[in-house]
């Protein structure tokens, strides 16, 4: 699918410049994405679909590419190769025109810090040609009561803690109505109840029907949220899909506690199973084709005595490691 | 709140609608920041002291004449001297300090901390953000030159009296004439510090570090006063950034060679459309990783 994406979009004049992109099922699209910093390629190939409406969690550890990515999507950075196409239009050509529909939060908040923080959402209200300036204070009143920061709206940047200045930065992306956000880490820096309040500010966000496109090193925070999900692994896009198709590349695990180890190994080997002893005597196998009813019955008919039986999902994390091969540190 | 009930954007094109007045916004938003920044007030405070500084000087010494920059033997008897002698006095070193500080720190400053890439995503485009940083450096430029004269002014008037001025010819002129010459020399002044201003908000798209940035414009007013000075280079003398930065005492004659002003003015606008024309190349370009 990617592949015939790419080739449609190389095509300079599929689609004309002012096509209205209400049509577009899709809030953010690349094609064959590539960026290189000399020798290094920090971007390699990536063919992001993130469609409307969706909770796209954008996963990877550090250094895998996700933030210049980011920093492409949004015209920051040019591309060696490929396209990218924000809510139906060509970045970064379209920036006027998309960029006020997107809030976006690039690799931590930055503002100035000798100004309050209501001060710097003013400034940045101010620069928005799209924003309307005879809502300006009740919007940014808005977008600090619903980050939680009305009592420091008042205080010096500098003096804000690392979890203010987030939500400040979450602030600024919901100063206008936006079609699409893109939040790079935004948990950044947040206590867990911070951390939760953000995932309900996702998902309301998104039930208004914003589209989200939120980027993190934190796979099971992610998890939570996200209706679809990307890996990156070393600049490349090394799988993407809907959460439960990308859940479900994984295997589940059967774990089995009985005191009867041999009869229970020889029934599973019976089935297919690969059956390992774990150090604490229970037996675990990956599922593949095996459902695990049939285990249950198969073990029950030869008179296993069961203590316990469950079957672990692989959670988004060791999944990662599966799909790359690699544990989930900086890998440059 | 809900996001609801206010997703109708209008659309034109589909696009949002823009209000009027969108650049007018930024400037005053450029400008707040740049007038709420306690640095920049104490930059405006040492400038604001020059002329006091050399007006009790005066006052209390009396110089004979001779010696000292120039104009200041002319101080005692007309208070108007004292503005054009402390713009000679501000000219060489406080001026480009100041601009060296608002000019360098323009964009690299908002770079280094971060703030660029949050502007350029309002969006503000590139070639706007130069328009309005530009803007916003030749107010402050002008903001610093006419809080000299002014003070020069009132503290002259204090001092001294403001008299009917005696041009350099000899000739004299009322009041009306020497301060309508005073504002000429502001402007001229002016335009010959937006040529430096320029060159700092070049450098400034050049990097990350606002420090840099501010050492590099002040050192390019620096070293153009000391390529001034070497008598062997005297063919570009006539060229170089800061040599006709004093010329403004044209203004003080009684028959003014407006040809020799406005290839001089020429000389430093001809500065400001190189150095601002490589920012533009430089800014739009530019991958902003910061």
């Amino acid at each position: 699918m990617p592949t015939s994406a790419a080739v449609e979009l190389s095509e300079p004049d599929v689609r004309p410049v002012h096509a209205p992109d209400e049509s577009s099922e899709v809030a953010v699209r690349t094609a064959g994405l590539t960026r290189r910093f000399g020798d290094q390629t920090a971007v390699d190939a990536v063919d992001l679909i993130v469609p409307r409406g969706a909770i796209y969690g954008f996963l990877g550890p550090n250094g895998s590419g996700k933030t210049t990515t980011i920093r492409v999507l949004l015209g920051l950075i040019a591309a060696d190769a490929g396209t990218v196409e924000l809510l139906g239009q060509r970045m970064p050509r379209a920036s006027a025109r998309v960029l006020p529909r997107v809030g976006a939060l690039i690799e931590g908040p930055a503002f100035h810090p000798y100004i309050t923080g209501a001060q710097n959402l003013r400034r940045l209200d101010l620069s928005d040609a799209t924003a309307d300036p005879s809502t300006s204070m009740s919007r940014i009143e808005a977008a600090l009561a619903r980050v939680g920061l009305t009592a420091a709206a008042g205080k010096k940047y500098r003096n804000y803690s690392l979890g203010m200045k987030q939500r400040l930065g979450l602030a600024a992306a919901l100063l206008q109505p936006r079609d699409l956000l893109i939040l790079d880490e935004p948990t950044n820096g947040l206590d867990p109840q911070g951390t939760r309040e953000v995932r309900r500010l996702i998902r309301d966000l998104a039930t208004d029907g914003t589209t989200v496109l939120v980027s993190s090193h934190l796979l099971s925070e992610i998890e939570q949220v996200a209706t679809h999900v990307g890996m990156m692994s070393g600049g490349k896009l090394v799988r993407q899909g809907t959460l439960q198709d990308v859940l479900a590349d994984g295997a589940p695990t059967i774990r089995v506690e009985t005191p009867d180890l041999d009869p229970a190994l020889h029934v599973m080997q019976q089935l297919g199973l690969q059956p390992a002893t774990a150090p604490d005597g229970a037996i675990t196998a990956r599922l593949a084709a095996v459902e695990v009813e049939d285990v249950a019955a198969a073990l029950v008919r030869a008179g296993v005595r069961l203590r316990r039986l469950n079957v672990d999902r692989p959670d988004l994390e060791e999944l990662f490691v599966t799909i790359t091969g690699e544990g989930f540190d900086v890998l440059r | 709140m809900s996001f609801a009930d206010t997703r109708s954007i209008p659309l034109v094109d589909g696009a949002p609608k823009r209000y009027r007045g969108a650049f007018a916004r930024l400037y005053r938003g450029e400008m707040r920041l740049l007038l709420t920044r306690r640095r920049n007030w104490i930059l405006l405070a040492v400038l604001a002291v020059v002329p006091v500084f050399i007006g009790v000087a005066v006052k209390l010494s009396d110089p004979g004449g001779g010696d000292g920059p120039q104009f200041i033997g002319r101080i005692t008897g007309n208070g108007l001297f004292l503005v054009f002698t402390a713009i000679t006095v501000a000219i060489p070193f406080f001026l480009p300090l100041v601009i060296g500080v608002i000019a360098g720190d323009s964009i690299a400053g908002e770079a280094g901390q971060g703030t660029l890439r949050y502007l350029l995503t309002v969006p503000v485009p590139r070639g706007r953000l130069l328009a309005v940083k530009t803007l916003g450096v030749a107010t402050f430029t002008a903001l610093a030159v006419v809080l000299v004269a002014a003070i020069g002014l009132i503290t002259g008037a204090l001092l001294f009296g403001v008299h009917s001025l005696v041009l350099l010819s000899g000739d004299t002129v009322g009041i009306g004439n020497a301060l309508l010459r005073t504002f000429g020399v502001v402007v001229y002044v002016t335009i010959a510090l937006f040529g430096l201003a320029a060159g700092g908000l070049f450098i400034s798209t050049l990097t990350e570090n606002a420090i840099a940035a501010m050492a590099a414009t002040v050192s390019i007013a620096v070293f153009s006063a000391l390529l001034d000075a070497v008598p062997q280079l005297s063919a570009i003398h006539p060229v170089l950034l800061t040599h006709h930065w004093l010329d403004f005492g044209e203004l003080l004659r009684s028959s003014i060679s407006w040809s020799d002003l406005t290839s001089w003015t020429a000389l430093h606008l001809a500065y400001a459309a190189i150095f601002l024309s490589l920012a533009w190349s430089r800014l739009t370009t530019r991958d902003i990783t910061s």
